[in-house]
């Protein structure tokens, strides 16, 4: 019979070592690990929680960005009004993922780890060009967030690496970015396709930096730097989103699954990016 | 918003009965103190795990069980040789008719299995970790065969044939070949070819649904323990304690009376829990292992291996006159029955055109096998289906004679008096006061904004009545014990406490309902058919008017009186006698007090087949908004309006109409069956099996129409549990094809089915 070992180490350092070893699974959240334990998926034989990591839980903001701890549940994303305020799209994505209940537990970290196409925080933090510290046996190194996953349920750590923190970079005047997704029900649910814009405007209200990314239509979740590019120089008018919608559904090669088709989930994308520049939009001009 | 229509002038004479008062179960399941099927444990007991087939369909070449047995801490490792085996036995357990031979097939595979998650062997051991690695180590060899899950495809002459001896029945003549088509069922009036040909305007449609799940929140779970001499044990949750008795018994080829069953509380059924499952494999596993067995079913094996209802195709041709009168009627319908015969199909036909009065018609149903889950009961079971055939082809027929959808419901509504497309001759039905109800309600009046559509459907339940016992006991104190011989699935002890303090003419916190073991209380088919309140509430009344006689008797006594001169009135025994007025009233708990010098306990139990249950009608309004760029429909408004003759707890009854709307919205919206190209249920999970939850719904309208009480009823019950999820599926389809301009006439209406049907409609 297989044993299970649960370990909690205090510092990076030890969290690196015990997740070196065969078998061993990071725990976050849980929401998904136990999950898949009950489901019979994963069976690992040393479960690391990372949770008790000093820094791994919170936000702090810090030159001019924020710092947010790897193991912070959404719950205290979507309640840290700075954060909200700088980085709704952010904190909209996170807070889309499950219910009431599953926000007091899952992670940005853990929902990018799972390396889910669909998984909903990812593409907004790829749109804020958020970027990670991993820790691991060779020490300390930083990353952005789109190199992290590979594919589904692959990742690009190391065996004993795991992520810190995540970093957003300081917020320029009139930036907003925005998150939507499709679910054919209103929660508990998973993306069937999702789309993240983060834009900066110039006092005129034209687009000078845009990132576009989408989610459940690839892989992994695409960062469309045409599409982004389409909207420089714009204030979003039809010509310009159209042209960013046409790089998004090129770019989209979604599978066909219980979840939604190809053909449904390419047409979706572009809805979606279109809806979520026009909020990202309103946001940076502080109409909404 | 509820609200409730009454026959004008009708005088409201009854002081419990119409009221809401807390539930007495209440307390128990918002504390978490209500016993569940998973909440017992017995001293001593081992856990059962059941190996699945991962094929749709195979041959079992051989099991070898060998590796798992030899496990330590493995204390029984079971399969289908285990078990009797059986002749092809039907047996009647209430609602629903059984085959013994093929249930028993179905608990446990024995030459073949027939679906993915079809239960192939079962361990019992001391941890679920031993369990499922027992489960590992089982060898079973399997002769892959082609598998088929559409109903269309399954009845094609080529289809792989899962019975080499199911004949068709229902024929003229008996096939020559065994297919998979189970049965045929014909109903037929007047001459439909004739009337079609020469009505004014002619409707033609194929409708399709899925199979969805009943989608109880609680999994199947039970106990078992086996006797060293044979008395056997079973506590769980289930439809029907004496049904779980009857079928574990037969299954196991013991005697009936050596089977006792507690019916634990109960987490949803909605007819998926009138069958057996896990019981006797529990019972066969502590056989074997000399222990208790506990087993609880995921909820993958909830969805791979428990009963959907059927998908479906569905034919419809409507005739009818300029004027808005039906004149012919064909339905063909073709539904799934899963692995062995037995989809609800012959109801499907038997309801499908009981809203309307239409002289021509023909009806046919075929039931069909298929490498799927063996489908169960699911509340009204087959009549959504057909409902949402004609409902949806009537909706087409209003849409071109330019009427009113209620109009032409009304023009051709069936009232007392009209026969039923079944047999019978209605009487005392409300269907047209329902459609009353909702011609005149505020949300039929209000008005729609952009990408809004309104629709409207009917739908008509049987109602059953059968076989249920009841027991009134007087407790020393006057305090009153209900005893009933039905699992409360939807208020139904309130309801009996309700009728039995009515009936005494006690307070209602005087009586204690609860539910009876099959040692405690005689027999009554399963809590299903919307029989309960009908059927177990008459039993109750009965014996608390045996309890009566036998009050006035003991005041007779005491009073040195005739009985005859004994009246019971509100809840004491007064004397009629006019030589005696000086005599004051004896109380119950007077009564109670003097029973032991009186003839001794006052108590009564009634055991009868009840008769007399009355059909029930359902209108439904929904009001839905498309998103025209994502196909996204969400319902806004819903309003259900039906004929209950009497609400006993109005509270609980708005709960029967509303949860009906709502297991109906989700099973025209999004849910079903998935399956690969493997035959594997792909989506076995309420994650991706998609029932709506409760941010996608609008609280749903109510309106009780209390007209025309059951005169057959001492309270006028008409069921009412399964009515309310017979409109829903075609009040979404009609609503969506008024909103976009286009019918989708295949459930479920998911966003890409919604916009690609847009796209075609600008194309």
């Amino acid at each position: 019979m297989s044993q299970l070992a649960f370990l909690a180490p205090l510092t990076p350092e030890d969290a690196a070592k015990a997740l070196g070893a065969q078998g061993a699974r990071a725990l976050s959240g849980g929401t998904d690990l136990l999950v898949q334990l009950r489901a019979g998926r994963a069976r690992p034989s040393v479960i690391v929680d990372l949770k008790r990591i000093a820094g791994a839980i919170g936000v702090r903001e810090e030159g001019g960005g924020f710092v947010i701890g790897a193991c912070t549940p959404g719950i205290l994303l979507s309640e840290h009004a700075a954060l909200s305020r700088a980085w709704p799209g952010v904190v909209e994505g996170a807070s889309l993922i499950g219910s009431t209940q599953i926000q007091a537990r899952a992670t940005l970290a853990g929902n990018l780890c799972n390396a889910s196409p669909a998984a909903d925080s990812v593409p907004a933090m790829i749109a804020g060009r958020a970027t990670c510290v991993i820790v691991g046996p060779g020490g300390r190194r930083e990353a952005a967030v789109e190199s992290i996953v590979l594919g589904p349920g692959r990742t690009s750590l190391a065996p004993g690496e795991f992520i810190l923190e995540f970093r957003l970079p300081p917020r320029p005047k009139r930036a907003a970015d925005a998150y939507l997704r499709l679910i054919p029900r209103t929660e508990m649910d998973i993306a069937v396709a999702g789309a993240a814009v983060n834009l900066t405007l110039d006092d005129a209200g034209t687009v000078t930096e845009a990132h576009v990314v989408i989610g459940a239509v690839a892989p992994t979740a695409l960062w469309l730097r045409e599409a982004g590019a389409a909207l420089v120089g714009s204030r979003l008018e039809a010509p310009a989103v159209e042209a960013m919608q046409a790089v998004v559904r090129a770019a989209c090669r979604p599978i066909d699954d219980k979840r939604g088709t190809v053909e449904y989930r390419t047409r979706i994308a572009g809805v979606l990016a279109q809806r979520a520049a026009t909020i990202a939009y309103q946001r940076a001009r502080g109409v909404i | 918003m509820s609200e409730t229509l009454k026959r004008p002038g009708a005088r409201q004479t009854l002081n419990v009965v119409g009221t809401r008062p807390i539930r007495p179960d209440g307390a128990d399941k918002v504390t978490g103190r209500a016993a569940f099927g998973a909440d017992l444990s017995m001293s001593g007991q081992l856990v059962g795990r059941i190996l699945r087939s991962p094929h749709p369909h195979a041959r079992i070449l051989s099991i070898d069980t060998s590796k798992a047995a030899a496990l330590p801490g493995v204390k029984a490792v079971i399969t289908g040789a285990d078990f009797p085996d059986l002749g092809a036995e039907v047996l009647a357990g209430g609602e629903a008719v059984t085959n013994l031979a093929d249930m028993a097939a179905n608990v446990m595979a024995r030459d073949k299995v027939l679906y993915d998650g079809h239960a192939v062997a079962a361990v019992a051991a001391i941890s679920a970790e031993i369990a499922e690695e027992a489960l590992r180590r089982i060898e079973v060899a399997y002769e892959t065969l082609p598998h088929v899950i559409e109903v269309l495809e399954a009845m094609r002459p080529d289809a792989p044939v899962l019975h080499a001896t199911l004949f068709t029945q229902g024929l003229e003549a008996r096939p020559e070949q065994p297919s998979n088509i189970s049965n045929r069922t014909r109903f037929m009036r007047g001459d439909f070819e004739a009337a079609y040909a020469a009505a004014d305007v002619r409707m033609e449609g194929r409708y399709t649904t899925r199979a969805v799940h009943q989608g109880y929140i609680e999994p199947h779970a039970c106990v078992a323990a086996w006797g060293s001499d044979g008395q056997c044990e079973v506590w769980g949750s289930s439809q029907g304690q004496f049904m779980v008795r009857t079928y574990c018994a037969r299954v196991l080829g013991v005697p009936i009376s050596n089977v006792h069953v507690t019916p634990a509380e109960i987490g949803g059924g909605f007819g998926g829990k009138t069958t057996v499952y896990l019981e006797p494999v529990a019972l066969a596993l502590s056989r074997a292992s000399g222990h208790p067995v506990k087993m609880v079913m995921s909820r993958d094996e909830v969805f791979r291996a428990t009963g959907p209802t059927s998908g479906g195709v569905i034919d419809v041709k409507l005739g009818a006159s300029n004027d808005g009168k039906i004149v012919a009627a064909r339905v063909e319908m073709m539904f799934q029955a899963g692995a062995f015969p037995g989809s609800p199909v012959a109801a499907a036909a038997m309801t499908c055109l009981a809203c309307y009065e239409v002289d021509n018609f023909e009806i046919v149903g075929w039931d069909v096998v298929t490498n799927t889950p063996k489908v169960a009961a699911y509340r009204a079971p087959g009549a959504p289906l057909g409902a949402f055939g004609v409902e949806s082809a009537v909706d087409e027929l209003a849409l071109t004679l330019g009427l009113d959808p209620l109009t032409l419901r009304e023009i051709n509504a069936v009232k007392d008096g009209s026969k039923a497309p079944y047999g019978p001759t209605y009487q005392n039905i409300a269907y047209v006061d329902t459609l009353a109800a909702i011609r005149d309600s505020e949300h039929y009046k209000a008005p729609l904004g952009p990408n809004q559509g309104r629709g409207v459907a009917a739908g008509f339940w049987f109602n059953h009545g059968g076989e249920s016992s009841g027991a009134v006991h007087v407790a020393d104190d006057g305090g009153i014990v209900v005893v009933s011989s039905n699992p409360d699935i939807g208020g139904s002890r309130a309801a009996m406490a309700m009728m039995a303090a009515e009936t005494l003419g006690v307070p209602l916190e005087r009586v204690r309902p609860v539910v009876g073991d099959t040692d405690s209380i005689g027999f009554a088919m399963v809590t299903g058919g919307s029989r309960t309140t009908f059927a177990t509430g008459l039993a109750v009344v009965r014996a608390a008017e045996q309890v009566i006689e036998q009050l006035r008797q003991r005041a007779a006594m005491l009073w040195e009186v005739d009985a005859d001169k004994v009246a019971w009135r509100a809840g004491e025994a007064v004397c009629t006698d006019p030589e005696k007025a000086d005599l004051k009233p004896l109380s119950l708990a007077t009564l109670a007090e003097r029973a032991s010098r009186t003839g001794g306990p006052i108590s009564a139990q009634v055991s009868l087949n009840a008769q007399g249950a009355s059909p029930g009608f359902g209108v439904h309004l929904c009001d839905l908004e498309v998103d025209p760029e994502t196909g996204v429909a969400r319902v806004i408004r819903y309003t259900a309006a039906q004929d209950v003759g009497r609400a006993i707890h109005p509270s609980y009854v708005e709960g029967q109409l509303q949860g009906g709307a709502v297991q109906g919205i989700g099973w025209a919206l999004n849910e079903e069956y998935i399956f690969d190209a493997g035959g594997r249920m792909e989506n076995a999970g309420f994650l991706d099996y998609r029932m709506p939850v409760a941010s996608d719904l609008p609280m749903i309208d109510t309106i009780l129409v209390e007209t025309t009480p059951n005169p057959l009823h001492p309270f006028g019950v008409k069921g009412v549990g399964e009515v309310p999820i017979v409109p829903p599926l075609a009040a979404v389809a009609n609503a969506l094809r008024r909103a976009i301009g286009v019918r989708v006439p295949d459930l479920p209406l998911s966003p890409p089915r919604i916009l690609a049907a847009l796209e075609a409609k600008q194309a």
